[in-house]
């Protein structure tokens, strides 16, 4: 539905009771990031530990959601367990369009159920119940628990779920969405879990008139043709981005074993066209997207005598492949699935998961830990040991693994090895490609490859202007920003311009956000980083690991000079923009 | 004539590009449920879609349900929509075998008419306009 204000549905789970708001700030604050950082500032405690009862979970969509393609994202925002600040997780998904159709532009949940519980909603629909009697299940079971529970809407509903690494708190804790997507990084799953909220099961039961005139009928066709007809997106349906395993290790920028190298000749074995050929069982699509960039594979076990099998299906993708797999030393897609289930499984966030278990490999490597720790003898390229270990983090099996689940560095801070951990503000993501990228994911807003383009910047330039890189990262911010606040698939980034946006938000009746969006996505942008700030947000308290010095890629050896200046210049910059908005600095 | 017909749905990725195609052009609505077509999941992602659409009943129940003469039948199966007719009882919703009819809070029907024009928006070709022929020898 097209609005001035925001509709948001506010549910107290300890009072068992919800609230519809009108909330004023589209123009300023637009939907999705900007949204979420408008709710935090009004509902959040940002004073307050992350898993107060108090603390929101807040789950966000666009202005453009569900009215163009690949406009199929959702913003989840709350305090992480992991570093104690504000942050966002996306996902695709159905989510976004079933918030759409419930006639929602946000969720905002708060308060602690008495008992574990699951929360219904729908356009017309509104509903906690109890589900203490799904305390520990995995993540599928309880999809299909919830689907029975909830029979309505088969299609038009989207199931978010935690599994057991959500309710032990872990920081790695992931939430499921509609069993393939993921609101995976900085533990929302773990703020679930102290919410004690099991499911949430979103309807999407309502419809809405088109916008009048005929120049909806018109952006439509013409971004849809766009998103469809060309080449453009192809890679992401194709291979999907995991067809870039083969490309970042040849650039010598793929982590492998915890790291210690960043390319190995193995990669034959683990490419986007392997995975294709052998595991690739079919494609989806989050709802409103064309595209269908979800890889789906399979695995098949043997579990009985005789010819006896089961199968699993698991989503893969360039990060989980480059978590459990090259991180790990899993050089068999297969393998790597294996992997993977278990994490979907417990429900742990395989990016983060990935990168722990390697730590803990080399940890074990070097004598720090042993299986009195670990349980179980980790070495890399054992998948089967790796199978076991992420069930034990993702049920906290020890004290270790409890640890573990908080942060590769805090099990560092105990057992040492903090030089190895490969973290980046949160565990890294898959790209060793230099000075640039780790700054940028160490101060990142979300501690995200996909909070700029720095590990694209490191792949072409091999220049080392301090200036002229964080001008980049700077400059690159906004406009994602912006794409995150309507909510696009950042995929679509080379189809939305500015322009095309513009032309969107006008179809559809935002003819002032239309022509505003350079001022709005600036507003947008300090606005998310005065939350993180007014948490706890810290620059110079961010630390880059030794071994991210030792990394060599296709420029060679990191220039330690370079990325130390990299991270204090942006770290000044993003300080800067917690200044107050050029209109408003005049106000006060 | 042709109706539409849904004979590859197993590509299907479930994107619901051809019921929001549906409600768009033919209903004027935003909606992935107010439209002739509809994706379901059946039994969760895991298992694929499945199509709900009208499968050209001839004689279409619906139609014979239909009090006012809103749903008549349509040559080669189906039916003709007069909304203008329609009271919203929803006794074709009720007649239809297969659900294919649906109806929204304001007591609105959808349902199929065979127009074709969701196929072009399907980015897996599982949708087609079909002359559909009763094989010979099948007893009618």
């Amino acid at each position: 539905m097209i609005r001035e204000q925001f509709r948001i549905l506010h549910f107290d789970l300890g009072a068992g009771k919800g609230r519809i708001e009108q909330i004023d700030g589209r123009n300023q604050a637009a939907g999705g990031s900007g949204l979420a950082a408008l709710l935090y500032s009004r509902f959040g405690l940002a004073d307050q530990p992350w898993n107060a009862d108090g603390q929101p979970l807040i789950f966000a969509i666009g202005p453009l959601t569900g009215y163009f393609p690949l406009m199929s994202k959702t913003v989840c925002s709350f305090k992480s367990g992991y570093h104690n600040q504000y942050t966002e997780s996306h996902a695709g998904g159905r989510t976004a369009f079933a918030l759409r159709f419930a006639d929602l532009d946000a969720l905002v949940i708060v308060g602690k159920a008495r008992r574990l519980s699951s929360l219904f909603i729908g356009a017309r629909h509104l509903e906690i119940r109890d589900v203490e009697f799904m305390r520990g299940t995995e993540a599928d079971t309880a999809g299909k628990l919830l689907r029975r529970m909830f029979g309505e809407g088969s299609g038009h509903r989207s199931i978010l779920r935690i599994g057991p690494a959500g309710e032990i708190g872990s920081a790695m804790a992931a939430i499921n969405v509609d069993s393939y997507r993921h609101f995976g990084r900085l533990g929302g799953g773990a703020l679930m879990g102290a919410k004690n909220l099991k499911g949430i099961i979103i309807h999407g039961d309502g419809d809405f008139p088109l916008p009048a005139g005929s120049a909806y009928a018109k952006v439509f066709k013409e971004v849809y043709s766009q998103a469809t007809s060309t080449d453009m997106m192809r890679k992401y349906y194709n291979l999907g981005t995991a067809g870039n395993l083969q490309g970042l290790n040849d650039l010598a920028s793929l982590p492998w074993n915890n790291l210690q190298k960043t390319c190995d000749p193995a990669i034959t074995g683990i490419t986007g066209e392997a995975f294709a050929d052998a595991t690739l069982l079919r494609n989806g699509a989050c709802s409103g997207c064309p595209v269908g960039c979800v890889h789906i594979g399979y695995i098949r076990e043997k579990t009985l005598k005789d010819n006896r099998y089961h199968y699993h299906q698991v989503a893969y993708d360039y990060e989980p492949i480059f978590a459990a797999g090259t991180m790990l030393g899993v050089t068999r897609p297969f393998d790597v699935l294996r992997i993977l289930d278990v994490m979907e499984k417990v429900c742990l966030d395989a990016m983060s998961a990935g990168v722990a278990l390697a730590w803990a490999t080399e940890a074990s490597e070097q004598g720090l830990i042993s299986e009195k720790e670990t349980v179980v003898r980790l070495r890399f390229g054992d998948s089967d040991a790796y199978q076991q270990a992420a069930g034990f983090l993702g049920r906290g099996e020890n004290d270790f693994y409890r640890l573990l689940g908080q942060g590769t560095l805090r099990a560092a801070e105990v057992h040492g090895g903090a030089e190895f951990a490969c973290v980046l503000g949160q565990e890294m993501a898959g790209y060793a490609t230099g000075e640039l990228f780790f700054a940028a994911q160490t101060l990142g807003f979300r501690h995200s490859h996909l909070d700029t383009a720095a590990y694209s910047y490191d792949q072409k330039n091999a220049e080392r202007d301090v200036t002229k890189a964080v001008d980049f990262l700077i400059a690159d911010e906004p406009g994602r920003t912006f794409l995150t606040s309507m909510v696009a698939c950042l995929f679509a980034r080379s189809v939305y311009t500015d322009s095309r946006l513009a032309e969107c938000l006008s179809a559809v009746g935002y003819e002032t956000l239309a022509g505003s969006i350079p001022e709005t996505a600036e507003h947008i942008r300090r606005l998310r980083w005065r939350m993180r700030l007014a948490t706890g947000f810290n620059p110079s308290a961010l630390t880059i690991p030794k071994r991210f010095y030792q990394v060599k890629t296709w420029k060679g050896v990191i220039d330690r000079e370079y990325l130390d200046a990299l991270k204090l210049e942006y770290g000044k910059r993003i300080l800067a923009l917690a200044g107050p908005d050029q209109e408003t600095a005049g106000e006060s | 004539m042709k109706q539409l017909t849904a004979p590859r749905m197993d590509q299907c990725i479930g994107c619901h590009s051809c019921s929001l195609a549906c409600a768009r052009m033919i209903h004027q609505r935003l909606s992935w449920n107010c439209a002739g077509i509809r994706i379901h999941s059946a039994g969760g992602l895991s298992t694929g879609f499945m199509a709900v659409l009208c499968l050209a009943c001839d004689p279409a129940p619906c139609a014979q349900a239909c009090p006012t003469g809103a749903l008549t039948q349509r040559a080669g199966g189906g039916v003709i929509v007069r909304k203008k007719l329609c009271i919203q009882c929803g006794q074709c919703v009720a007649s239809c075998p297969v659900e294919a009819i649906s109806q929204n809070r304001e007591g609105e029907i959808f349902v199929c008419i065979h127009c074709g024009r969701c196929v072009e928006f399907c980015p897996q070709d599982c949708l087609e306009m079909q002359e559909i022929a009763v094989p010979a020898g099948v007893l009618r």
